[in-house]
């Protein structure tokens, strides 16, 4: 019979990774004599062996073999724990992870570090004895070329039944083997009175004639062999003489045992030589080869979040009976219920809808927990002294937003590794204490969720951002900035102010990135710096990429929807604010700034009774730390719109970040607030090159 | 119909294991560590119990000793799941009153093959 167990690759491979990262944790923790911790971690390894060998991952198997015999060291004090010892522990949690992966998008792997580790830790573990994992995992297989008879005589001990072995069973699978004839010898029954009806008295005779080796026979006795005494004894077909003996009394099936172990032994070492998989890895191929997306697509959910959606539903139900009884049955007289139905049926869809959102949302720790593992790697690289703080971290986030900012926030810390804390020198010298702390927050503040990486190193040099900002040409040198225009320019692209590269941070490719990685979920970045207490940037993000809170405005006969976020404000245009300048641009004064007038009709080509700037309305949105002001016909309600993909349902447009479907059917476009700045700029820049040529200013600078 | 006791820390192995019983025509009732395989256990009565022995909680070995008290178990087989192939670990088993044990890694035939030695 055949059993296809490959429906549980998947758990298994979830289960392995969340092993993996119970290993790091509780590797990077780790301290002499914490016996419960070292326990969790030797428990995740051996599951993990013991889930991979079942399902056929041989090299995972036998890597997470020599990490399970250096921490069954550990876990029973045969060996110190030492940073050295955890270092390779924690490069070992790298390659198994390494391995795994590779077995499940059935790839190759970087199979030089997986050896370099793996000999790592023989040596570490040849340094201690390693005699008794020699002879584990050796297949027994010595076959006898034809059938032969044996002989066994079994007699148990009384108390044999009282671990749970019944000798009929062993009997059952005995006759699986081949012919067998049994006889019982009930001579040791003693008379009825003195009968303990918990032992067992028998004892038998068997004769089996099998293929079968006597390994076979003996591995049926295997669980029984202190409890009894067993002979087995072959009768050579041919001699029809016993030419071996095998007494179960200790000595003789010791050496027994001898013989079979050296045969075993000629056939382990042919074994070893037989190609390795190193052979069949293409050289450094795997190395450059871009990761595949480890996303497998499917979410665990809590049991109460899915309590509460089958309660809900319930609820609905009731609700709809409710309502489909007083439809068959309507006058007016019953409107008062017909309302209040209706109101519950409101009530009902929208805890519904909150309770589904609820499942696509997960503790944030999802992201944060590689970060412990990161900041130990790193402050080893840099040799500064420093500890990471974490805090919120069961703050729920959208899955895909999850998936999305973990990159960015992993340059975010290597960046306050590398730029923020300085080395324990410096910080001694300046009277702060030795080591450094990174700290990661997180917290919900309205709609968003607000991830807070901070440190409390040096805080960022204004001067010296300036200076290298005029230096490449990105401001310039008689421009007066406030602080926060100076900290936005690390994240103009081609911008580092290390003074040397490292390999961790500082190539300048990477905040212009953050940044434009953060806008692309709906977020923003900011930074907050004082010089010598340290810097705090701040990334504001939108729960969930799903669901926004929209302000309808209405242009001619079209709605269109301004995502809440970047709406500043929303005014009514006074003539006295209004300036006319070149390109046809007009300029709307407020307070201080002078906003550029978009009005939609002419970007979007809509027909419209509402041209004239006077009286009109203004939405005045931000993006990118650009205003500008949105002119509209009329101002609708705000709501929460379902975001659908225009690109999935028909093709992207500029100016237009999705659609939605609004209460009474009709569809109506999520305005792309930086797309439409983009379009009004190019715009502008098309009219003004048609009226001067010459003119090489771009319009951007008028505002 | 006979009925196994599956208990094991680990989702997957407990899952892979009951599946295998299952197919075979095996009744199961699984649990993830030895303190709910004990009390899954009392008040209800098995023909096996196969069991890990690294679990949280309560362990196999303690499982086994609280087992053998109950009336209900004393005679009947429990399998200690391992990759712990030594002897020392056999001993410790055998001493909790074990039946015998597996030794992890092993293939679905070879489980069926081998608890055909203690069960029907």
């Amino acid at each position: 019979m055949t059993v296809d167990l490959s429906q549980f690759i998947p758990s298994f491979l979830e289960e392995s990774f969340e092993g993996l990262e119970l290993m790091e944790s509780g590797l990077l923790n780790l301290q002499e004599g914490d016996s419960e911790l070292i326990h969790s971690i030797f428990r995740a390894a051996h599951s993990i062996k013991g889930g991979a060998g079942t399902f056929g991952f041989e090299n995972v198997t036998d890597f997470t073999h020599l990490v399970e015999t250096l921490l069954d060291e550990m876990r029973d004090g045969r060996r110190e724990i030492t940073s050295e010892d955890t270092e390779i522990l924690l490069e070992s949690v790298d390659c198994i992870r390494l391995l795994i992966e590779a077995a499940r998008d059935g790839e190759e792997y970087d199979n030089e570090k997986i050896e370099q580790t793996s000999k790592r830790l023989t040596a570490t573990l040849d340094g201690k004895d390693n005699s008794k994992e020699a002879c584990v995992n050796t297949e027994e297989v010595i076959k006898s070329p034809n059938d032969v008879e044996y002989l066994i005589h079994f007699v148990p001990e009384l108390s044999l039944a009282k671990t749970g072995n019944d000798p009929i069973f062993l009997f059952t699978a005995l006759a699986e083997l081949g012919v067998l004839t049994i006889e019982a010898d009930s001579s040791s029954l003693p008379a009825l009175n003195d009968i303990d009806p918990l032992e067992l008295y028998l004892s038998w005779q068997l004769k089996l004639i099998s293929s079968a080796s006597i390994d076979d026979i003996k591995e049926i006795f295997e669980w029984v062999e202190d409890e009894c005494e067993l002979d087995i004894i072959i009768i050579d077909k041919d001699n029809s003489a016993p030419s071996s003996t095998v007494q179960d009394a200790e000595q003789s099936s010791n050496e027994q045992v001898k013989e079979v172990k050296e045969t075993q032994e000629v056939e382990v070492s042919s074994l070893t030589d037989t190609p390795n998989p190193s052979e069949v890895t293409k050289e450094s191929t795997a190395a450059i080869k871009p990761k595949a997306k480890s996303d497998v697509g499917s979410i665990r959910v809590g049991v109460d979040k899915v309590d509460s959606l089958i309660n809900l539903v319930g609820e609905l139900v009731i609700t709809q009976s409710m309502l489909s009884e007083l439809g068959s049955d309507f006058d007016m007289s019953k409107v008062d219920r017909l309302t209040n139905g209706l109101e519950q049926l409101l009530q009902n869809t929208k805890e519904l809808q909150e309770s589904v959102m609820r499942i696509r949302m997960l503790p944030i720790s999802f992201a944060f927990n590689r970060f412990p593992r990161l900041v130990h790697d790193l402050a080893n690289k840099t040799g500064k002294d420093m500890e990471l703080v974490i805090k919120g971290e069961q703050t729920e986030l959208d899955k895909t937003v999850m998936e999305q900012i973990g990159d960015p926030l992993v340059h975010l810390i290597r960046n306050a590794v590398d730029h923020g804390i300085e080395s324990s020198e410096v910080r001694l010298a300046n009277g702060k204490p030795k080591q450094g702390v990174i700290s990661l927050d997180a917290y919900h503040q309205g709609g968003n969720i607000v991830i807070e990486i901070s440190d409390d190193g040096g805080g960022i040099d204004r001067e010296n951002v300036f200076s290298k900002a005029v230096e490449k040409g990105l401001v310039d040198a008689n421009a007066t900035l406030t602080d926060s225009q100076v900290y936005d320019l690390l994240f103009e692209p081609g911008f580092s102010t290390a003074a040397e590269v490292t390999d961790i941070s500082g190539r300048g490719v990477g905040m212009d990135v953050v940044k434009r990685n953060i806008q692309a979920l709906g977020g923003r970045i900011q930074v907050d710096s004082t010089p010598g207490e340290g810097s705090t940037f701040k990334v504001n993000l939108p729960l969930t990429l799903a669901i926004l809170d929209g302000q309808l405005v209405k242009v001619g006969t079209e709605t269109y929807i301004i995502p809440l976020i970047s709406i500043v404000e929303s005014l009514q245009i006074e003539k006295e604010f209004l300036n006319r300048v070149s390109g046809d641009m007009d300029l709307y004064r407020l307070r201080d700034d002078n906003v550029p007038i978009l009005p939609i009709y002419q970007l979007f080509n809509i027909n419209t009774q509402c041209t004239d700037l006077d009286n009109a309305l203004l939405v005045v949105v931000e993006s990118d730390g650009q205003k500008v002001g949105l002119m509209v016909d009329d101002l609708l309600a705000q709501q929460q719109v379902v975001i659908k993909s225009l690109k999935d349902n028909y093709q992207q447009v500029l100016g237009i970040s999705g659609a939605t479907i609004l209460g009474d059917g009709s569809v109506a476009m999520i305005l792309d607030i930086p797309g439409m700045i983009q379009m009004a700029l190019e715009k502008a820049q098309r009219i003004q090159l048609k009226k001067y040529p010459n003119h090489t200013d771009k319009v951007g600078e008028y505002i | 119909m006979t009925k196994v006791l599956v208990v094991d820390d680990s989702n997957s192995i407990r899952d892979m294991v009951s599946f295998t019983l299952k197919s075979a025509g095996y009744q199961t009732v699984e649990a993830k560590d030895g303190q709910e395989g004990l009390s899954k256990a009392q008040g209800d009565s098995f023909d096996l119990v196969i069991s890990d022995v690294n679990m949280p909680n309560m362990d196999g070995i303690a499982l086994c000793t609280e087992l053998r008290k109950l009336a209900n178990f004393k005679f009947t087989p429990i399998l200690m799941l391992t990759t712990e192939s030594s002897t020392d670990m056999k001993m410790r088993g055998k001493a909790a009153g074990a039946t015998g044990w597996l030794v992890k890694p092993f293939n679905p035939e070879k489980l069926l093959a081998t608890i055909k030695r203690v069960v029907r």
